[in-house]
């Protein structure tokens, strides 16, 4: 299939009516700009001065010693401005609303970080700003939500559906269909409806552009793997495009396994049997959906992987098993991640942990001349009341519970 | 006969100026109360009746129709009932019926069996609106092997050069949305809304429906004339609600 925006038979455009013209307009300045060698030279300009950068690639030596095989490498995209790869999409995209002069934007998150990497491009640039977040996520990441509002966006809790990701992504066409006029809507990922994943995965492959020189300077050579976390897929689609046309580099996505594969409660779209094809949230893809067509609900640790769809890019490279997909269970992420702060004093999100999980299992099996990246999408700050209640830390209990009297509670 | 006709055959009569369409979401609060409405709508003369089959993303929906269509799933409605129910609704009432709904449950239906399971049912007419024709080529020539009318949308964003793309697709008539934005909100009818309709009316031969935001008598009075179907749907939805079901029969023969 040649039509735009499709990738093999996924992808599309299936919106409506009244954003048509919308779109036409969206996909035109894109082109314009992608075209535009002095467009990006403006986007590399403002990442290199406002965000970190290139961000750098960390041998893991610690982490290397302990499993005894490949030596493991970390993509560091927590050292982005706000901690994690959402950054390169927001600033992209932030000029270019500039160039077709919209003032306001609005995005859904789920973890939060897409949202206080918008709510931070709206500041800087000028237009106002509204987050669309399920109010389960609210919970689990107010650290976000409080950043999100002290940036002067306005954050609107979504509570119909799930109350997670997916809702927050149909409260913002909500908005959209209502104010498109003077509003871009800024998407998260490489999902959605064209041109929002070739745009997010344009922007996001500066990780892998980075990453491919990094690892040849480093260690001479090309990885043998690399393992990226995959929630809609747009810091997996970032790093893997840096080494796709290296069929010698096998690429890894890790969605998230929740409680289990068998349990019914996780997010594996491709890595489990109960995803199937669908059309939902503007786009063809695979997606957790009952018999009737009606979206699951989904379970992860990590708001930022707990979504019913994925990037159709990536549903077409796993399909042609250029990708191979694995997930990985909460538990198993609280232990990567502990085991990674101990050894390299280093901190994953929790999304991000479910890519060192799945390298972690294999890095013992290969050999100390290999090298493998794990892209670790961002920092686990955010996380830091979901670590605290999972690892029941005593001390974390206390302060709270001070906290608690001293606000009268 | 073919649907565009029929409904303009029905507006040569006097008496009817305007037609008017209803919306039910199916299996909201239930079938029993979706039955006993449709009973009165048809009583009190509406003309047509669009049944939505729920779907858990409801994109293009205001908070009332996304809460009708959430409890719906939840209280166990499915495709297969709204099927059965709707075969139940044709066979008893003279009207025509029309499925709504998102193209996921139809995708996941499987398309062709889709179409010939609502031939075989009487359903007249489809609306699908996250379905634009560059995505629907399976959709449309089912539509038209079937002959069950693909009703396409037209926005205040159209153009006219969009408007006469999407009457070469269309069939039975043009759903215009009355104003920009999701389903339940009120519309100001201003002079740019006459602007509009009367765009609408340049760039199709087909009857016209309006919808999004019409409540009340005052709205089908400054519709007739402008448009051949006016549309109401949130505001039965709410009635119901707050009033029950007896309120309907009212309520709708007072509309005209
Ligand atoms: C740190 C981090 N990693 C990963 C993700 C998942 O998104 P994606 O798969 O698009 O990279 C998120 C999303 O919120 C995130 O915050």
């Amino acid at each position: 299939m040649n039509k735009p925006g499709y990738y093999g038979e996924w992808g599309g455009a299936f919106i409506p009516e009244v954003l048509y013209q919308t779109f036409c307009e969206l996909n035109e300045a894109f082109q314009k700009a992608k075209a535009d060698p002095a467009f990006w030279q403006e986007y590399l300009s403002l990442m290199s001065t406002y965000s970190c950068r290139p961000t750098p690639l960390t041998h893991a030596e610690n982490l290397s010693r302990h499993f005894g095989g490949a030596q493991i490498f970390i993509k560091r995209e927590d050292l982005n401005h706000t901690g994690a790869h959402k950054a390169n999409n927001v600033m992209g995209q932030g000029l270019l609303v500039k160039r077709m002069g919209k003032t306001r934007v609005i995005a859904e998150t789920g973890a939060g970080q897409h949202g206080v990497a918008t709510a931070t491009m709206a500041a800087k640039f000028g237009f106002a700003c509204t987050i669309y977040m399920g109010e389960e996520d609210v919970q689990r990441q107010r650290p976000n939500v409080f950043w999100m509002e002290k940036l002067g966006s306005t954050v609107v809790p979504v509570t119909s559906g799930s109350k997670t990701l997916k809702d927050a992504i149909n409260e913002a066409f909500r908005d959209w269909v209502t104010r498109m006029d003077d509003t871009h809507y800024v998407m998260g990922t490489v999902c959605g409806p064209h041109p929002f994943p070739e745009m997010v995965a344009w922007f996001q492959s500066i990780i892998g552009r980075e990453a491919c020189g990094q690892i040849k300077q480093q260690f001479g050579r090309q990885p043998s793997r690399v393992y990226a976390c995959v929630g809609g897929g747009s810091n997996a689609m970032g790093i893997f495009q840096g080494f796709l046309d290296n069929p010698a580099v096998e690429l890894v996505g890790v969605e998230a396994g929740g409680k289990g594969l068998d349990s019914g409660m996780h997010a594996s779209r491709l890595a489990a049997k109960d995803g199937s094809p669908g059309v939902a949230q503007g786009y063809k893809t695979m997606f957790l959906q009952n018999s009737d067509g009606q979206m699951m609900d989904t379970h992860s640790v990590a708001a930022g992987l707990d979504y019913v769809g994925v990037s159709p890019i990536l549903t077409d490279l796993w399909q042609q098993k250029r990708v191979r997909f694995s997930a990985a269970t909460d538990a198993e992420v609280m232990a990567a991640l502990d085991l990674t702060m101990k050894k390299e004093g280093i901190i994953p999100a929790l999304e991000s942990a479910h890519a060192f999980v799945q390298a972690f299992k294999e890095a013992g099996e290969m050999g100390r001349d290999e090298a493998i990246i794990i892209n670790m999408s961002g920092r686990g700050d955010k996380d830091i009341f979901t670590i605290a209640h999972a690892f029941n830390d005593p001390s974390w209990k206390e302060f709270i519970k001070k906290k608690g009297i001293e606000y009268g509670a | 006969m073919e649907l565009s006709s029929q409904i303009k055959t029905a507006l040569a009569d006097p008496d009817r100026k305007i037609l008017l369409m209803t919306h039910i979401v199916l299996g909201y609060p239930s079938l029993e109360t979706n039955r006993r409405v449709i009973e009165q709508m048809v009583a009190n003369g509406v003309d047509l009746i669009e049944m939505q089959i729920p779907f858990s993303e409801p994109m293009a929906d205001g908070p009332v129709i996304v809460k009708a269509n959430q409890e719906a799933i939840e209280r166990g409605i499915t495709v297969r009932r709204c099927l059965d129910f709707a075969r139940e609704m044709t066979a008893t009432h003279a009207i025509p019926f029309l499925f709504m709904t998102y193209y996921n449950i139809i995708f996941k239906f499987g398309v062709e069996e889709f179409f010939r399971e609502a031939k075989e049912i009487g359903i007249r007419g489809f609306i699908i609106p996250d379905l634009p024709p560059e995505e629907g080529e399976d959709f449309f020539a089912q539509s038209r092997r079937y002959g069950i009318a693909a009703i396409l949308i037209y926005a205040p964003t159209s153009t006219p050069e969009r408007m006469r793309e999407l009457a070469r697709y269309s069939r039975g008539f043009i759903y215009c949305a009355a104003r920009k934005g999701v389903t339940g909100k009120q519309t100001d009818f201003d002079a740019s809304f006459n602007d509009y309709m009367r765009t609408c009316r340049e760039n199709t031969d087909l009857p016209l429906a309006v919808g999004f935001g019409i409540s009340s008598k005052e709205d089908v009075d400054y519709l007739t004339g402008k448009a051949d179907i006016a549309v109401i749907g949130t505001r039965t939805i709410k009635l119901v609600e707050e009033q029950g079901v007896a309120a309907v029969g009212p309520f709708i023969a007072g509309l005209r």
